[in-house]
């Protein structure tokens, strides 16, 4: 049975998407602009059945997220930049014991304290370091409330597949804003496969089991990061996601992410009404790196525009591989660019490719 | 749960023998990594042994800290967890949570729980987590090679206070005990020491109250024990009884610090309300703190 | 009016700009057109100023800010002095002649000046004149049908406040009226 179409909040989407997909465990500390998901979590959660807990700090509540995923749960924690680089090195131990969880950061303009206006400077810290060590973790971006519900729901699935923490990347103004949603039919946490790995109390009937990221024999600590590595070759190879708009017969292709991507969607439009062939090319997950779409592209330029100083252009490059020229517009702090100054960066570089 | 079947029984039988004593079935069967002298064997056992008799291990989940007894994960039968350095109360508070009906606890030194973790110690226990914390105090860290600590003593010469600790720029020792009686989420505190065998069976007995109180859902429960480091206090392990005794015991004095059930209430909730009275925020959650 | 309506509603915080916007976002929801709603936030909660972004439209939409729009309401002077230059050609203005000064005719744009705030305590509906300009805003419009827009207040009213959704209708019709 289809839901009905509602109106809500993309950060209210996110959390009633993440208990839809029998996550009964949020742990959280205020921040803004994320505050609509925790409110919402701590409002719903008693009602079924969950714990909605505030923590008494971003550092606090990742480890909460931490422990309640070692013990089997589908857990999670929301915040937004400031207070995610504190949640980074619970990330890292998330990562290095297998354990998975979800993050979601609303992300605001930084460094420091920066704004609390959106912004997506938050890029490298999610695809490169989250935390100390070496791993990486899927990183989805999305760029609607629809698709916010979706990849946070989708985002548990992932976790439990891969036994690893998987980040939402998303933006105080796609927190902020309202849109109709399909919510995804809701799953009984009761339903989800065992986790034998999961510390529950072994009652006698098996070895304990330890969920630990410390490994005092260095070859031990690389055979588990060999083994992580294979599973990231798998999520690679399988959980990349990009759409790809008007791209077919574009001369200027512009590359951007979540809520940029809306804005360059808009300029891109309005760039075929005057007659420029304008795609665009939006990544949905930032790791792993729709890499093949890019590639594929035969545009003679690509345009980047990031609420940033420039972070996925290096991805772009590389995905690249020189076959055509990269650009860059962005704006960052916490001002967003409009449709009228993309369009105007596409009309320069269209004019500059000649006939 | 044992891997390898315990022959020892077996084998005393064999030879007409009783056995007198033996590794507690909740410790694995490994070897430690402690020092020679060192308090952490003898805390660790007291706690496996608590779990023995009270028939809990197989529904146990503990909380291994970072510093001298990081490995305790090792080396305890029941589920274990390794927790980032100071967080092993978040971490306990999330597995008490997702499952009530375990027993979680958490095991940690005085850098883990009483510097990098102090806020996490504080408010897991103003929460009333229903869990157990098994403290360990030796004034120093140990892993490390022995650095200052919180609780490290006012002149006392460590690799970071070579000159001695000077309060005037290095502050002084925390008490945690009397630090966390003040809190409404407790149900029990005490402070012990495994200095004599007599000291031993009272900290059993602590340890084994704590986890009893967490049994009966009363509240946060922590046991201090105030300990040795005889290598990186650079004495022997008599030398560091007797350093301990002359010196930690006066300013870390033994005995109990909160009981709510000595004082007549069933649990931490009551016994805050108690306190509140007069409060109007308070007076309808009745005496069983709903 | 080009069939993308892309609207700002702005004012003091607490006098329910956020909540006309809502209105019309429901409205879009019952509809079953595309639309967005965006609101400004910042570290007042009272008092100072807010506004938010309302898109309608029958293709999936781009940028939910509004930077050129074409439909404004104005409730109150810094609103209508910071929105009122930025209008698209053809756009609608809407404001409270109670509370903004200088309400100027500007070639291309249709504007209406009605006295909201006193229009509603006059009725008994105090708080409500953001509704009422709402009406107006409908009528100069038609953003969407007639019984579609009573349909979204009683969408957007809290089932908590339920009380509050006839007087919400009536502000409405003032506002149509007016």
């Amino acid at each position: 049975m289809m839901s009905e179409k509602v109106l809500m909040k993309g950060n209210e989407a996110m959390a009633e998407a993440a208990m839809r997909a029998g996550c009964r465990f949020f742990f959280g500390y205020p921040i803004t602009p994320q505050t609509e998901l925790a409110a919402y979590m701590s409002r719903q959660m008693p009602k079924r059945d969950g714990v909605y807990l505030q923590a008494e700090s971003e550092v606090a509540a990742i480890n909460m997220v931490y422990g309640a995923a070692a013990a089997g749960a589908r857990a999670m924690t929301s915040s937004s930049s400031p207070g995610i680089s504190l949640k980074t090195e619970g990330i890292s131990y998330m990562a290095g014991a297998d354990l998975p969880g979800v993050i979601i950061n609303v992300q605001r303009g930084g460094p420091g304290l920066g704004s609390i206006q959106p912004s997506q400077s938050d890029y490298f810290q999610a695809t490169r370091a989250m935390g100390h060590g070496d791993f990486y973790m899927p990183v989805y971006a999305p760029s609607t409330v629809q698709e916010m519900a979706d990849l946070s729901y989708l985002a548990f699935d992932v976790a439990d597949k891969y036994r690893t923490p998987v980040v939402v990347l998303a933006d105080g103004m796609l927190g902020q804003m309202m849109e109709p949603v399909v919510l995804p039919e809701p799953v009984d946490p009761a339903s989800l496969p065992a986790k034998p790995w999961a510390t529950v109390g072994h009652e006698g009937k098996r070895e304990h089991v330890v969920v630990n990221s410390l490994f005092l024999d260095s070859e031990d600590n690389e055979r588990q990061n060999v083994a992580r590595f294979e599973r990231y070759e798998q999520i690679r190879r399988d959980e990349q996601r990009v759409e790809c708009y008007r791209t077919e017969d574009a001369d200027v292709v512009i590359v951007a992410f979540g809520a940029c991507a809306r804005i360059a969607r808009s300029a891109v439009n309005a760039a075929r009404e005057q007659g420029i062939r304008a795609g665009l090319i939006r990544p949905i997950t930032l790791w792993p790196y729709p890499v093949s779409a890019i590639r594929e592209c035969a545009a003679k330029v690509f345009l980047v525009v990031e609420m940033n100083m420039g972070q996925m252009i290096e991805d772009v490059r590389l995905a690249a591989e020189g076959s055509a020229p990269v650009e860059f517009y962005g704006r960052c702090g916490g001002v967003i660019p409009t449709p009228d100054e993309v369009l105007e960066q596409i009309r320069a570089l269209d004019e500059g490719l000649g006939d | 749960m044992q891997t390898e079947p315990n022959t020892i029984a077996a084998e005393a039988a064999a030879r007409g023998m009783k056995v007198a004593f033996s590794r507690p079935d909740s410790l694995r069967p490994v070897v430690t990594n402690f020092c020679p002298g060192c308090t952490h064997g003898i805390i660790q056992r007291l706690v496996a042994e608590c779990m023995d008799e009270m028939g809990i291990e197989g529904t146990t989940v503990g909380v291994a800290p970072v510093g001298c007894s990081v490995m305790c994960y090792d080396f305890f039968g029941c589920d274990m967890i390794e927790a980032s350095h100071g967080r092993a109360p978040a971490v306990a508070t999330a597995v008490k949570r997702v499952h009530p009906g375990n027993m979680v606890f958490a095991y940690q030194g005085d850098g883990d729980l009483a510097s990098i973790g102090m806020a996490e110690t504080i408010h897991a226990a103003t929460r009333g987590e229903n869990i157990t914390i098994v403290f360990i105090n030796n004034a120093i860290y140990g892993m490390t090679g022995g650095q200052m600590a919180p609780t490290s003593l006012p002149h006392q010469v460590t690799q970071t206070s070579p000159y001695g600790r000077d309060a005037q720029t290095a502050g002084y020792p925390i008490r945690v005990c009397e630090l966390l009686s003040t809190l409404d989420g407790v149900a029990y505190l005490e402070r012990v020491c495994a200095d004599s065998p007599k000291n031993v069976r009272k900290a059993k007995k602590a340890i084994r109250k704590a986890f009893q109180y967490q049994q009966e859902k009363r509240g946060y429960t922590l046991v201090e024990v105030v300990a040795t480091c005889p290598t990186n206090w650079g004495m022997d392990p008599t030398q560091a009884i007797g350093w301990m005794q002359e010196n930690m015991l006066p300013y870390y004095p033994l005995g109990v610090y909160k009981d709510v059930v000595a004082d007549g209430f069933e649990n931490a909730a009551e016994a805050a309300f108690a306190r509140a009275e007069g409060c109007p925020m308070v007076a309808d959650y009745g005496k069983d703190g709903e | 009016m080009s069939k993308e309506l892309q609207i700002v509603l702005a004012g003091f915080g607490g006098q329910g700009v956020l909540f006309a916007g809502k209105v019309i976002a429901n409205a879009g929801l019952i509809e079953g057109r595309e639309l967005s709603w965006l609101p400004s936030y910042g570290p007042e909660m009272r008092g100072g100023t807010a506004n938010c972004s309302v898109t309608l439209s029958d293709d999936p939409i781009g940028s939910p800010l509004v930077t050129t729009p074409n439909a404004l309401v104005a409730m109150n002077q810094p609103s209508y002095d910071k929105f009122a230059g930025q209008v698209a050609e053809g756009a609608v203005v809407v404001a409270d002649s109670d509370l903004v000064s200088g309400i100027e005719d500007a070639p291309g744009v249709r504007v209406s000046a009605i006295p909201a705030t006193k229009l509603s305590q006059e009725a008994g509906l105090d708080g409500l004149s953001n509704i009422v300009l709402l009406g107006k805003l409908w009528d100069m419009t038609r953003f969407c049908g007639r019984e579609t827009l009573d349909a979204a207040i009683d969408k957007s009213v809290p089932p908590s406040k339920e009380w509050l959704k006839e007087k919400n209708k009536q502000a409405l019709q003032i506002g149509i009226d007016a």
